[in-house]
């Protein structure tokens, strides 16, 4: 609790963590808040508020599928926050595990590992899953294996570049002539001196990711139907949007306010770490 | 009686709330004459440097003066607005920081930046700007003067920004210069150079100096007046000679007593034997550039060998490449019978347990992440140890070193920069090595705590028969720790004898001008 202080007397950090921790919530208790079946056909484009034939009331309206929007967003809060936290974790394990040595072991390593992150970089992002996902074909495993794929070189140009002045402290010089095996010097010494800068990242990173398995559903490569997915459930209400608004809204501020709580998380932990930074 | 350039008054500057104390700076009062310089002396956290930057209108964020005046010609400096200030900064008070380089902007020549003075602070033609400019460079003894003014700052040394950074300070002629730390990033015989330049200059121009530092020696060389702070608050004031001869107070007795004389101990001579480090023709070059020439060591166990030299000596890269940090390009280093540089994998992880380090920073020599006694028994464990064995010895170190069992558990920030220097000493002798090297390693410390942490050292190295390979730019404490020196200029071992010999009779000229120039020589 003592850790946590500095954080919650920051308004924005609470609503930071208000936001992403209330659609955490929202995912881990799906199946009770949820009050219809999201995959079950209940009355086509009802408007929000209506009251169905037998009586239900569906707050968020139905889509032209007659779905409860409403279960829907709560079933895709669940969807997006399973495969995006997975997948920023793979890109994570990746990004840092090259990172680490590039940046520790230098010279050619770090050369071929450097061009092939740049390579990747190279490419427009939104491009890179198209072409990978059009390559693989859309399934959970393979939006984990195309967001994996296009931020790990991101991550690894970080990690390379905060281990490298690591590198250069007295400390791991000290580990060297003890006769310290590399693995444990890069685990021990360089690994947990990197986090500070890497937590506000990974704040940041995991909501680029729920944009991008966002537009990779909106795209029609997400998550295959019938599974609610928030992008998925913009691309379907798209053509109705103008006689049927409620069909994209919902869904977008879904999207927008996970995106923005995460965003607001990550300054924080930054305003935080400097802070600390500036008193050490 | 003159009329004193700067009154200050019962200054108090209040610290945040939460901090270790009350006040940065407390009831401080003084005055500053013209022609005379005040040295104000403090170790670190005495408060000295808030003092200086609340006179120049510059106090570090969150602290807030509480009361309290600074009158300079019956205008208080503590009440002036930011615009006043930038017509008082220049033109009545000029100032001097630690780093040379630092001050100075890199994109401009010398020449530019001088003449931006007179032009904040005069409406001088262009050509009567570069005239004096010029003037300046040539009363800092700057030697080239058309070649220096054409100069960007990364062409100079650092003793030569130094000395542009000064003519800046003196281009309005201000009554008052604030110089703090002026010599502290310089070697000493550069230090020596620059002390003598202010030194003239109180008596050609009659500047009222306040000069903050922490080495006594560099006081002993300058002052007229000396305050002496410790933790906010002025403890002793008075002349020079009386501060120096008969200090009043404790903190200033004790200051005095642990400055490291230059008179060496007497040494009994080497003792015949297997030597515990052998250095034979080492040479070492980064590029085409050659740093380290032939260099030869042989050192007896428990023995201590200080290696002296100026940055860009050379003497660091001998130390990195004793415990092969980086690899010489030639030559033999021989530990405990054992050919070191011939090693490679696992055996070369192997003998490096045998020769150790002791780094410079305390700060950055220690993994911020991990707790002292596990770092420690690490160590132990690594020169093969058992578990229970490794605990066991960090337990004894720890108080060896003179540190509580209870750090054990604690991480490095719980602790001082001396205290962390000794968890270092003693993540080095877990090992158990046959040989200590120590970088510079109380370089970075206050001169009371650099007097226990040499006491420590020179205890340990008894005790534990160790060959000991201190490394410093600083004679005395070469003097005070040494049984022989090596003196290390650009690369090249120009001298090396018995500690008594080389401090006594030295025969190489850079070696008098070394002993020349060490700061306070006669009077400690």
């Amino acid at each position: 609790m003592k850790i946590l202080l500095p954080y919650l007397k920051k308004p924005l950090v609470v609503i930071g963590v208000a936001l992403s921790g209330g659609w955490l919530l929202v995912a881990f208790l799906a199946p009770i808040l949820a009050p219809y079946d999201p995959l079950e056909t209940l009355q086509p484009l009802a408007r929000p508020m209506a009251t169905g034939a037998d009586g239900q009331l569906f707050v968020l309206g139905t889509d032209m599928l007659g779905r409860d929007i409403l279960s829907r967003l709560i079933w895709g809060a669940r969807t997006v926050v399973i495969y995006s936290t997975l997948a920023t974790l793979t890109a994570y394990a990746f990004g840092m595990l090259f990172g680490l040595i590039a940046g520790y072991m230098g010279g050619r390593i770090d050369a071929a590992l450097s061009f092939a992150a740049n390579v990747v970089l190279s490419f427009p992002v939104l491009v890179l899953y198209i072409v990978i996902i059009v390559l693989i074909g859309a399934s959970p495993l393979n939006i984990v294996i195309a967001v994996t794929f296009s931020s790990a070189p991101a991550i690894f140009r970080i990690v390379r570049g905060i281990t490298m002045d690591v590198a250069s402290r007295d400390y791991v010089a000290a580990a060297i002539t003890q006769g310290e095996s590399t693995w444990r010097i890069l685990l021990v010494d360089i690994l947990p001196n990197t986090t500070g800068p890497l937590a506000v990242d990974f704040c940041l990173r995991l909501g680029y990711t729920a944009i991008t398995i966002g537009t990779l559903g909106f795209l029609g490569l997400g998550l295959p139907p019938p599974t609610p997915d928030w992008g998925g459930m913009v691309n379907e209400g798209r053509a109705m949007a103008i006689a049927f608004p409620h069909l994209v809204i919902f869904p977008c501020i879904a999207i927008s306010s996970l995106t923005l709580g995460l965003s607001l998380l990550a300054d924080g932990l930054r305003e935080v770490n400097e802070a600390k930074e500036r008193q050490a | 009686m003159t009329q004193p350039i700067l009154h200050v008054r019962d200054l108090s500057v209040a610290l945040p709330k939460g901090a270790d104390r009350p006040f940065a700076v407390e009831g401080v009062t003084l005055e500053v004459n013209p022609a005379e310089i005040l040295c104000i002396v403090g170790e670190s956290g005495s408060g000295k440097s808030v003092l200086t930057a609340t006179l120049m209108g510059a106090a570090p964020r969150g602290l807030r003066v509480a009361r309290g005046q600074a009158l300079m010609s019956d205008e208080d400096l503590l009440r002036v607005s930011e615009r006043r200030w930038r017509d008082i900064r220049g033109k009545d008070i000029g100032m001097i920081f630690q780093e040379p380089m630092a001050s100075l902007n890199p994109a401009l020549t010398v020449a530019q930046q001088i003449e931006e003075v007179f032009e904040l602070h005069s409406d001088l033609p262009r050509a009567e700007r570069q005239r004096r400019a010029r003037a300046l460079v040539e009363e800092m003894h700057l030697p080239e003067p058309d070649r220096i003014l054409r100069s960007y700052p990364h062409q100079l040394s650092g003793g030569q920004c130094q000395r542009v950074v000064i003519a800046m300070a003196l281009a309005m002629s201000p009554r008052l210069l604030i110089a703090d730390e002026p010599t502290t990033a310089l070697d000493v015989t550069t230090q020596a150079q620059v002390l003598k330049l202010i030194r003239e200059l109180r008596d050609h121009h009659g500047h009222g100096i306040i000069f903050i530092t922490h080495d006594l020696g560099v006081v002993a060389d300058i002052a007229d007046r000396i305050a002496v702070m410790r933790q906010g608050q002025i403890v002793e004031i008075g002349s020079a000679e009386q501060v120096l001869k008969s200090p009043a107070h404790d903190y200033t007795k004790a200051l005095i007593a642990a400055v490291p004389s230059l008179e060496p101990h007497d040494r009994p001579p080497a003792p015949a034997g297997a030597s515990a480090l052998r250095v034979d023709a080492l040479n070492h070059s980064y590029g085409t550039k050659q740093v380290l020439h032939d260099i030869e060591i042989d050192l007896s166990p428990g023995r201590v060998l200080s290696i002296v030299g100026e940055s860009g000596s050379g003497k660091s890269t001998i130390a990195r490449n004793l415990i092969r940090l980086t690899d010489p390009s030639s030559g033999r280093v021989v530990v405990a019978g054992q050919e070191m540089l011939a090693l490679k994998g696992g055996a070369l992880r192997k003998m490096r347990r045998k020769i150790q380090m002791v780094f410079q920073d305390p700060f950055g020599s220690l993994n911020p992440r991990r707790k002292v006694g596990p770092m420690i028994a690490r160590a132990a464990m690594l020169s093969g140890a058992s578990r229970a064995e490794a605990i066991a010895r960090t337990k004894d170190l720890l108080e060896l070193v003179g540190l509580q069992r209870s750090a054990y558990d604690r991480r490095p920030a719980a602790f001082s920069g001396g205290q962390r220097q000794r968890i270092g000493i003693a993540r080095a002798l877990a090992m158990q090595p046959d040989v200590l090297i120590a970088d510079e390693s109380v370089s970075a410390l206050d001169v009371s705590v650099q007097a226990q942490v040499l006491d420590l050292l020179a205890d340990l190295q008894s005790r534990l028969s160790l060959a000991v390979v201190f490394i410093t730019h600083d004679l005395r404490v070469a003097a005070q720790i040494s049984d022989e020196i090596i003196v290390l200029s650009k690369g090249h071992v120009v001298e090396r004898g018995p500690a008594s010999a080389v401090l006594s009779a030295p025969q190489h000229p850079y070696t008098r001008d070394l002993l020349a120039a060490a700061p306070g020589r006669g009077v400690f």
